[in-house]
């Protein structure tokens, strides 16, 4: 099922009502917020210079610092009064970043949310617990209101408490689960430790957004729990999610392109690389009100698919988030994305699913170890499995990655749980700053 | 005739291998043999205890990662040159030893050695036949 016809709208329509929009976010943030008014008269922009829509690349980009410096309300375009939600980053590194919603904003949110878990596969007569937390955090009314607006019963249990979420998914029938991938596996895993076989609890959806996750987890996830999982996207600058998701065919995520205008460009030049080409994900908001955002740079690695999809759907479809541009570590020279070490950790026989990275300096060299859980069942007393285990893993991560981590098997239940975004990633080098 | 052998991995950090011996004093276990071997990141801990298959569920339970594993006690005479005749005979049948270690207490005026191999069934019959005893699995776990 389609939610709205504006997922199948032909692409030359379709860029005409972004071209129309673009060109009216444009011409408001000039008029409504000083810190686009003066970054586009620096450059010498009209806000009338928009005529089409490969004008794009002439418009400043935005960073996750100039809403950092603009902390908390600097970028809103609307008074305070209009505002009738906030959310905010958690703010672990730095000040948080702030985001308002006026009304209108809510309900295109909810709206795009719809959108997301219909094609997700989501019927009204779903039962869907949602272990995002609530608060601050986009992900947990984000998925609320969208749910509801299409019919489903919500079941807001939020985050945390896996022995509660086991309970209310027996007594309530839960059929749909939305949370982080990481947190869905730590329920099953509790499950099965008390007895219970989370295949046959009922669940046929699985909606998991918020870190990236490796088609290797999907194919955890889905054997795990029975049901098909789905992948959505999207982050607390632009809206929260909604703002892209898989369909049933898992094949790219769609992106609500009449709200979201997006780009691919490379990282480090800022130039706008063709379809199909990976880099960074920037998207220019056509429709908020609140917080319009011109060229949002989400950090995100991606590509973008201009293909029609067999399930209907007209809208681009960007590949499933790589890693992020931060996210990236240079280990001696070498780029390395800690969704490549998950990828050959999920394929590996014997090796569970959590896994952690830590990057040290010894002297003026980074070293790189990976942590991961030797599976519970794998496990045959013998040395020597225990040393091949290691010494094929480390041979498949030099061979893709180009560098030779240390790899060190661990106990079984060793490395941390999480129930909101997994922290995969210990960089224990000295800053610039230190 | 096999002697059940309970293998425990543990990482290599402080306090492991004191947590499960604290867990099989606990279970009132007690621990008739035991060897370590490691690397520097992990170490595999296998032990002889008494009721091995209940220890197996109380470590499993605890969390920590088990598997049970057959082996040999074999009896050895206990003057120099006794494991070197046991480990002649294996060795000139072509029975390959994966490890070897000794049980604290004596079996009659005998050394008690444990021992993995491959060929359980062969190296029971070469022993036997060449007059080294080969200790049950009830007589070893009540020692």
């Amino acid at each position: 099922m389609i939610w709205d016809r504006m997922e199948t709208l032909p692409r030359d329509d379709m860029e005409r009502l972004q071209l129309d929009r673009l060109q009216s976010v444009v011409r408001r943030v000039c008029r409504k917020v000083p810190f686009y008014r003066n970054r586009l008269q620096e450059m010498g922009f009209k806000p009338t210079g928009v005529k089409s829509l490969s004008d794009l690349p002439k418009l400043p980009f935005t960073e996750k610092d100039d809403l950092r410096d603009n902390y908390p309300y600097g970028l809103f375009a609307v008074p305070l009064e209009k505002m009738v939600r906030i959310h905010a980053s958690s703010g672990t590194t730095g000040r948080p970043t702030v985001v308002g919603y006026t009304r209108k904003d809510l309900g295109t949110w909810s709206e795009l949310v719809a959108r997301v878990v219909v094609q997700a596969g989501v019927k009204p007569r779903d039962v869907v617990q949602i272990c995002f937390s609530y608060g601050l955090f986009t992900g947990g009314f984000g998925l609320h209101y969208g749910l509801e607006r299409v019919g489903a019963t919500v079941v807001p249990a939020s985050a945390g408490n896996t022995p509660r979420q086991l309970r209310l998914m027996q007594d309530f029938h839960t059929t749909a689960l939305v949370g982080t991938p990481t947190y869905a596996l730590y329920i099953a895993e509790m499950a099965r430790e008390n007895g219970l076989d989370p295949t046959r609890l009922g669940l046929r959806l699985g909606l998991f957004g918020s870190e990236p996750w490796s088609e290797g987890l999907r194919q955890e996830l889905q054997t795990a729990w029975g049901f098909a999982a789905t992948d959505n996207y999207g982050m607390s600058e632009l809206i929260g999610p909604g703002v892209s998701g898989e369909c049933r065919l898992q094949d790219g995520l769609h992106i609500s392109e009449d709200h979201f205008l997006p780009e691919i460009i490379d990282p480090e030049t800022g130039e706008t690389l063709p379809p199909g080409v990976q880099g960074e994900l920037v998207i220019t908001t056509l429709t908020k009100e609140g917080l319009p955002l011109l060229r949002y740079r989400t950090r995100d690695l991606t590509a973008l698919d201009y293909t029609p999809c067999p399930c209907g759907r007209t809208t681009v479809r960007m590949r499933r988030v790589f890693g992020r541009t931060d996210d990236m570590l240079i280990i001696r020279g070498v780029n390395v994305f800690p969704s490549q070490v998950e990828e050959i950790l999920m394929d590996t026989a014997g090796v569970g699913p959590h896994y952690q990275i830590i990057v040290d300096r010894k002297g003026y060299l980074d070293e790189m170890e990976v942590r991961v859980e030797l599976a519970a069942d794998y496990f045959t007393g013998a040395f020597r499995d225990l040393e091949t285990l290691e010494r094929n893993i480390k041979e498949r991560l030099r061979s893709t990655l180009n560098t030779t981590p240390k790899v060190k098997l661990v106990e079984y239940r060793s490395l941390e749980r999480t129930e909101g975004k997994a922290k995969r990633v210990i960089d224990r080098r000295p800053t610039a700053d230190d | 005739m096999w002697v059940k052998q309970i293998s425990v991995f543990l990482e290599n950090k402080s306090g492991r291998l004191a947590a499960v011996a604290r867990l099989l004093a606990d279970n009132g276990f007690n621990i008739r043999a035991l060897s370590i071997a490691d690397t520097s990141d992990f170490g595999i801990l296998r032990l002889i205890v008494n009721d091995p298959a209940r220890a197996y569920q109380v470590l499993k339970d605890a969390g920590f990662t088990v598997s049970e594993t057959e082996v040999l006690a074999v009896e050895v005479p206990d003057r120099p040159g006794g494991l070197a005749g046991v480990l002649d005979l294996l060795h000139d049948t072509g029975i390959n030893i994966e490890y070897l270690y000794a049980f604290v207490s004596k079996s009659g005026g005998n050394a008690l050695v444990l021992l993995k191999v491959e060929a359980l069934e062969r190296a029971v019959e070469v022993l036997g036949a060449n007059g080294i005893q080969v200790q049950d699995y009830h007589i070893v776990h009540q020692i």
